[in-house]
């Protein structure tokens, strides 16, 4: 294989909306676009279309790298493939009674389904001790009659899961070895190979996320690369994990769990990679769409990586992914005045359907969109192509649903479903940041999707973070991120030992096991590579504490006093306690071993040579635009501005893909890469 | 305070602005904690609260809900005593410590931090915390006496006195708290990161006065807190005028057994409701007994459970009027032990409050959740580790039924908000083994919507010797079932000794069982009441239950009225008719 050096390379991003894609050619810089509805029963067919509609050449394309979001849309709609459950005799319900919590602290309801319903969860003789010594002997004869059972009852797909699986596998490794004779095909998952840690309810819902999506993904990938072959294409399909990084088609199912949000990780890809060209390492990534937020931090040029994602309620899934944290708000979300006579938006959304008042299908409620209508920041004049709905249709809802409640005018009303939708999704990206140990005020903010670029200098301005970057492409971000990503495979080891009765060796051979094991699966991959890097971490923990906190080794080769030290200096960065007389403990060592690809040149991904000379050349139009009071505000072409254009806001920059608002006072300018730039003055 | 007219959309920006700094400290208290409790199970809340007369300001979201009351009484009766001087004179820097649960308080493992918050010189606010700490000495570990009969023998008292002078530790008062409790070691860092908290919300806080200037954020805390009585009552104007009545029953206190009454009228009265608790029982003996301050509270917090949107100010509260606690032991006096108060009474206090307005609020009220704690403490000496150990099983129960849905399975209490720990994690730290953890099968109460079903679990002391208490309670009664729905199942405990059962003559409260290597302890937790006609349930869904085993098919008949065929589980219609028509 010659790898990716000649021909170009295709990022595919399958939304719940649209199916997006990006080509790039290294060689030429040509770059081809597509953006296609989403086909969900079959994601296939919008691949191909993206395909199609681009114009790419399936023969003499390198890589086609594919974000999907078959298994999240299969674990979070329960369209599951039917899994049975072999487990410890005692313990079947642990699926279903969780870790006592309910959804919300307040209101005593709630509802709650378990991946796998409780006669397809078996129980067999066998037991071990946390120690894994063998407390019952594993009852062979009881886990044939039980996979027949299950075989019977028409599972397609199997987990075996055995307490204290993690501190000895033998019982489950067994088990499997029995349940392969009688199961018609090789979907087995045991709950240590994906997490080889103690907790029986996260390792078990981990293990029947990955058996449950695992026949959809293996076949869904199959009609993929069988269709692409059948149009001429004869290279590899990655798909993008969790992690941020990459697989190969043929290794996806095996831990389909690590699939589940494929989608956001991408996009913290892009993020991650834009921001290193850009010379901005640390950054709060801000993806705005119709119904939620996606906030993730980078630092360093390095995404946050989280192995304890809860997905959604009682739902963790517990693989190593890019922590992207879901805020309940968006351009849908809804406006009212509450019986205390005060504006809330949200939690409430509209959704896609029936969506904003100006989405002109129906939704009659005043929404974050609604608003931007009203205030000049999204383009009133798009209102005339939507049927049943006119710039008077809004402010009126406007001006009953809230002006008349709240005392003033619809565009004041309009002005003030801003100023608070900003305020909240600023408390929640706060929290997000604040809860991974971080000043929001030393990041930049990296704003994407559909709406982000719209809220991102109020955003940056009520945070204080001083500068918002603004890719080229917001609205394919994900399909970019699968064209960068990296080769990634990551391992986590579990030794919670006090550091004092460590012996270092022991770790060392850990992280040399870990390298080599990632080295292996990467040598396996095709794909030509610039660089292979072993980034090692430790989890740790004062002793008599529960929270863990991460520290990042530059060397493999520490002694005690070394993780005790940089432990310390992590927590004192963090919480701002010194605890001098408390000893750590180790509880997990972490390694990734990641192959990174060549650079691409993202600088194509507008035209250069649509680029116009002056600033002047690119203004399409001016209309007033609401900031604390209308200003004449210059609407541009984003692909006619010239490359190193600088400006003062106000102003927006149009492109197909979302509107960039640049507030009174803030400064912007391109880069070389093709992005914007925007320096948050002092006052809006 | 300055009364400007503040416009609603500024009011809405602030609302929102100090919901965040306490969210904020909230966060920062629970992640550097060191003790589980704080740490994962967040029992713990951080809040705001007025210099004149310590009104809650505002409150961290994700606080324990049985604090949503307290610190406002805790940090009234902490102004009142420094005019009085009864207290120190605060100065800047300066966080008194208090535990005493007659002084604003809950039980004495609740241990508050107050700050003042001064401007130009002068107190601005207050800020305040609770943490629940592992151990404040006393009898047991842990400081659940089953059966103490003062509060001397539940642990150590602090009156509010500052731990902290001018920013400053005080090693003496430190030293004096350190030598009265148990893992004395590793409070430090918990003490750390709750004062590290109110820093926290110091510093926000003053960056929302910067912003938006000392007296407009002063008048928008006054306006809020008028408009947070306006939105309860026109949530309470929304009830039809009348008297609701209710009886609630804790099984016992521990040391008497007999159970004790919570007798609750409650009446809208204008765009008020009045609690009248008059006619429960009376102080008692062990400790089940409540504290105003934990009355108060879990009367706010079941009503919080009710109408989740009132954002919580003192303005919130100011509509609910509880009267006829007086001389009951709802009220209960020094030397009265309570450490039963927080986690048992306040549930049942709770329980009631439901039980009387479902008729008033059918859409919104459920039948009555599990409401116990289910604090099952094992201690005793692992000789293969050469040392003692203390262990906690908190667990779960089922949740009422409602207008909308079935109950949830194993939810947690309804005055917390924790996750109970991994069977795997407790088998590491302590010499037990379980032999199962699973669906109390038949629990959940009929209904139409049926209650949620409780735990079943079973462990046994794999060596050395050991002593069991238990501190739950619903073991005599069930949670109750509305609307014509069925109580959900009792809790119930047997412990297994040199294979003999051995059932605790107050079913859910006994302390010191001796346990030896092979005893057992098996403990099943109440299943949630039932809310509705039992015989309204659509029969196909009572036959589902049947297939996965959550009832049996004699349960089905009985309770439901639904014939199920045993061979595929299908609904026989015609026997069904006949049993529901009898």
């Amino acid at each position: 294989m010659s790898g990716t050096s000649s021909g170009a390379v295709v990022g595919v991003d399958v939304g719940g909306t649209f199916t997006d894609l990006v080509e790039l050619d290294p060689a030429s810089g040509r770059v081809r676009l597509a953006k296609v509805p989403s086909t969900l029963d079959n994601q296939a067919f919008g691949v191909l279309n993206a395909l199609r509609e681009a114009g790419c050449d399936l023969q003499t394309l390198a890589l086609i790298v594919h974000g999907t979001t078959t298994t999240t849309n299969a674990v979070l709609e329960r369209k599951l493939s039917r899994t049975g459950l072999i487990t410890t005799a005692g313990f079947r319900d642990i699926l279903e009674l969780g870790r006592r919590t309910r959804p919300q602290a307040y209101g005593m309801k709630g509802e709650f389904r378990p991946l796998i319903p409780r006669d397809l969860r078996l129980e067999v003789p066998e037991r071990m001790d946390c120690d894994g010594l063998v407390v019952t002997p594993l009852d062979e004869d009881a886990v044939r009659q039980a996979a027949q059972q299950l075989v019977d009852a028409g599972c397609e797909a199997l987990v075996i899961h055995f307490l204290h699986a993690y501190a000895n596998p033998t019982h489950e490794q067994r088990a499997a070895e029995i349940a392969r004779e009688v199961w018609p095909n090789t979907y087995i998952t045991t709950g240590h190979s994906l997490l080889s840690e103690s907790r029986e309810f996260e390792r078990g819902v981990t293990a029947a996320a990955n058996a449950s999506v695992q026949p959809i993904i293996d076949r869904y990938i199959r009609r993929l690369t069988a269709e692409l072959k059948s149009g001429g294409y004869t290279r590899d399909v990655l798909v993008m994990n969790g992690n941020g990084g990459m697989v190969s088609a043929e290794r996806v199912a095996l831990e389909a769990a690590k699939t589940v949000m494929s989608g956001p990780a991408s996009g913290v890809m892009a993020a991650a990679y834009t921001g290193r060209q850009a010379g901005m390492r640390d950054l709060i990534t801000y993806d705005m769409g119709g119904t939620s937020t996606d906030v993730a931090l980078i630092r360093d040029a390095e995404p946050t990586v989280s192995n304890e994602i809860e997905i959604e309620y009682a739902m963790p899934i517990h693989v190593p992914m890019v922590d992207v944290r879901t805020v309940g708000a968006g351009g849908g979300s809804i406006a009212r005045v509450n019986p205390a006579g005060l504006l809330e938006v949200g939690p409430e959304s509209a959704g896609a359907t029936p969506g904003p008042i100006c989405y002109g299908r129906g939704g009659t409620l005043p929404t974050i969109s609604d608003a931007n209508l009203l205030l000049g920041r999204l383009d009133p004049s798009r209102l005339a192509s939507v049927e049943g709905v006119s710039l008077e249709t809004v402010t009126k809802i406007f001006q009953s649903e809230l002006g008349a409640k709240l005392g003033v005018d619809a565009t004041e009303a309009a002005a003030a479903v801003i100023r608070l939708g900003n305020t909240k999704m600023a408390g929640a990206i706060r929290m997000v940041s604040v809860s991974l140990g971080a000043d929001p005020r030393d990041f930049a903010l990296f704003a994407f999707g559909g709406a982000g670029p719209l809220h991102a200098c109020a955003l940056a301005r009520e945070l204080g973070i001083p500068r918002v970057l603004v890719p080229s492409r917001p609205g394919i971000t994900n399909a970019i991120g699968c064209v960068v990503a990296d080769l990634r495979h990551d391992f986590v080891r579990t030794l919670n030992t006090p550091l004092d009765a460590l012996d270092p060796a022991d770790l060392h051979e850990v992280f040399a096991a870990q390298e080599a094991e990632g080295d292996a699966l990467i040598d396996a991959e095709s794909i030509t590579l610039s660089d292979r890097r072993h980034v090692h971490s430790v989890d740790m923990q004062f002793i008599g504490q529960t929270h863990l906190l991460r520290v990042p080794l530059e060397r493999p080769d520490v002694d005690r006093e070394a993780l005790q030290a940089f432990f310390e200096a992590a927590y004192y960065k963090r919480f701002r306690v010194k605890l001098d007389n408390i000893r750590a403990n180790l509880v997990n060592a972490n390694t990734s071993v990641i192959g990174t690809r060549a650079a691409l040149d993202l600088s194509t991904l507008i035209d250069p040579a649509g680029r116009k000379d002056t600033l002047a050349q690119a203004e399409t139009a001016r209309r007033p635009v609401y900031f604390d009071g209308w200003h004449d505000t210059p609407i541009y072409w984003r692909d006619h501005l010239p490359a190193d254009f600088t400006l003062t806001g106000p102003a927006i920059v149009q492109q197909m893909d979302t509107t960039v608002l640049i507030e009174p006072g803030d400064r912007a300018r391109g880069d070389a890469q093709g992005n914007i730039i925007i320096e948050i003055g002092a006052t809006a | 305070m300055n009364q400007q007219a503040l416009d609603p959309i500024t009011l809405s920006v602030i609302q929102a602005g100090l919901q965040q700094v306490c969210d904020e400290m909230d966060l920062s208290f629970s992640r550097a904690a060191f003790s589980p409790v704080i740490a994962e199970a967040n029992d713990r809340s951080d809040g705001i609260y007025a210099a004149e007369d310590g009104a809650l300001i505002a409150q961290g979201a994700g606080g324990l809900p049985v604090f949503v009351g307290t610190m406002q009484y805790s940090t009234a009766t902490l102004i009142r005593m420094i005019a009085e001087g009864r207290a120190a004179e605060p100065q800047p820097d300066d966080i008194y410590i208090v535990n005493d649960p007659y002084l604003g308080g809950t039980h004495l493992m609740d241990v508050r931090f107050a700050k003042p918050f001064y401007r130009n010189g002068k107190i601005w606010c207050w800020l305040s915390n609770t943490g629940h700490w592992p151990d404040t000495g006393g009898a047991v570990p842990g400081g659940f006496s089953a059966s103490a009969t003062s509060v001397e023998q539940e642990g150590l008292r602090l009156p509010p006195v500052r731990l902290f002078k001018q920013g400053k530790l005080d090693p003496e008062i430190y030293a004096i708290i350190t030598s009265n409790i148990r893992v004395a070691d590793q409070r430090i860092g918990d003490v750390q990161a709750q004062a590290a908290a109110l820093l926290v919300g110091e510093e926000r806080l003053g960056e929302l006065l910067e912003r938006y200037g000392d007296d407009t954020v002063a008048g928008a805390i006054s306006e809020l807190r008028d408009r947070a009585r306006v939105q309860m009552g026109a949530f309470i104007d929304a009830i039809e005028p009348g008297r609701y009545d209710s009886v609630a029953y804790v099984d016992s206190d521990g040391v008497v057994d007999e159970p004790l009454a919570i007798k609750l009228s409650v009446t809208r009265q204008g765009d008020e409701l009045v609690f009248d608790f008059s006619g429960s029982s009376a102080p008692c003996a062990g400790p089940m007994n409540s504290v105003r301050a934990t009355t108060l509270s879990s009367v706010y917090l079941a009503m919080r459970h009710i109408f989740p949107e009132v954002p919580m100010n003192a303005g919130a509260f100011a509509p609910l009027k509880v009267t006829g606690i007086e001389g009951t032991f709802l009220d209960a006096q020094y030397p009265r032990p309570v450490s039963g108060c927080a986690a048992e009474v306040s549930q049942r206090i709770a329980e009631a409050v439901f039980a009387a307005l479902v008729p008033a609020l059918p859409e919104r009220v459920t039948a009555a959740p599990a409401g116990t704690s289910g604090n099952f403490a094992l201690g005793g000496h692992d000789p293969a580790r050469g040392r003692d150990f203390v262990m906690y099983q908190l667990s779960g129960g089922g949740y009422g039924g409602n207008a909308d849905h079935d109950g949830l399975a194993n939810g947690c209490s309804t005055i917390g908000i924790s996750k109970a720990p991994p069977v795997e994690i407790m088998e590491q730290a302590f010499p037990v083994l379980y032999r199962h953890y699973a669906l109390h099968e038949g629990s959940g109460g009929a209904g139409k919507h049926r209650g949620g079903f409780g735990l079943d679990y079973e462990l046994e002391l794999r060596r050395g010797s050991a002593r069991a208490s238990f501190v739950m309670d619903h073991g005599r009664f069930g949670p109750q079932g509305v609307m014509g729905g069925r109580d959900g199942a009792p809790n119930k405990v047997t412990v297994w000794q040199s294979g003999k059962p051995h059932v605790p003559p107050h079913l859910s409260k006994e302390q010191d069982i001796p346990l030896g290597p092979g005893d057992r302890v098996h403990v099943r937790t109440p299943g949630g009441g039932g809310y509705g006609d039992p015989f309204k349930r659509d029969p196909k869904l009572v036959a589902e239950d049947v297939r996965l085993g959550r009832y049996s098919i004699d349960q089905a008949k009985e309770l439901f009225g639904v014939a199920v065929t045993a061979t595929d589980f299908t609904v026989d219609e015609p026997a069904t008719a006949t049993l529901r028509e009898s």
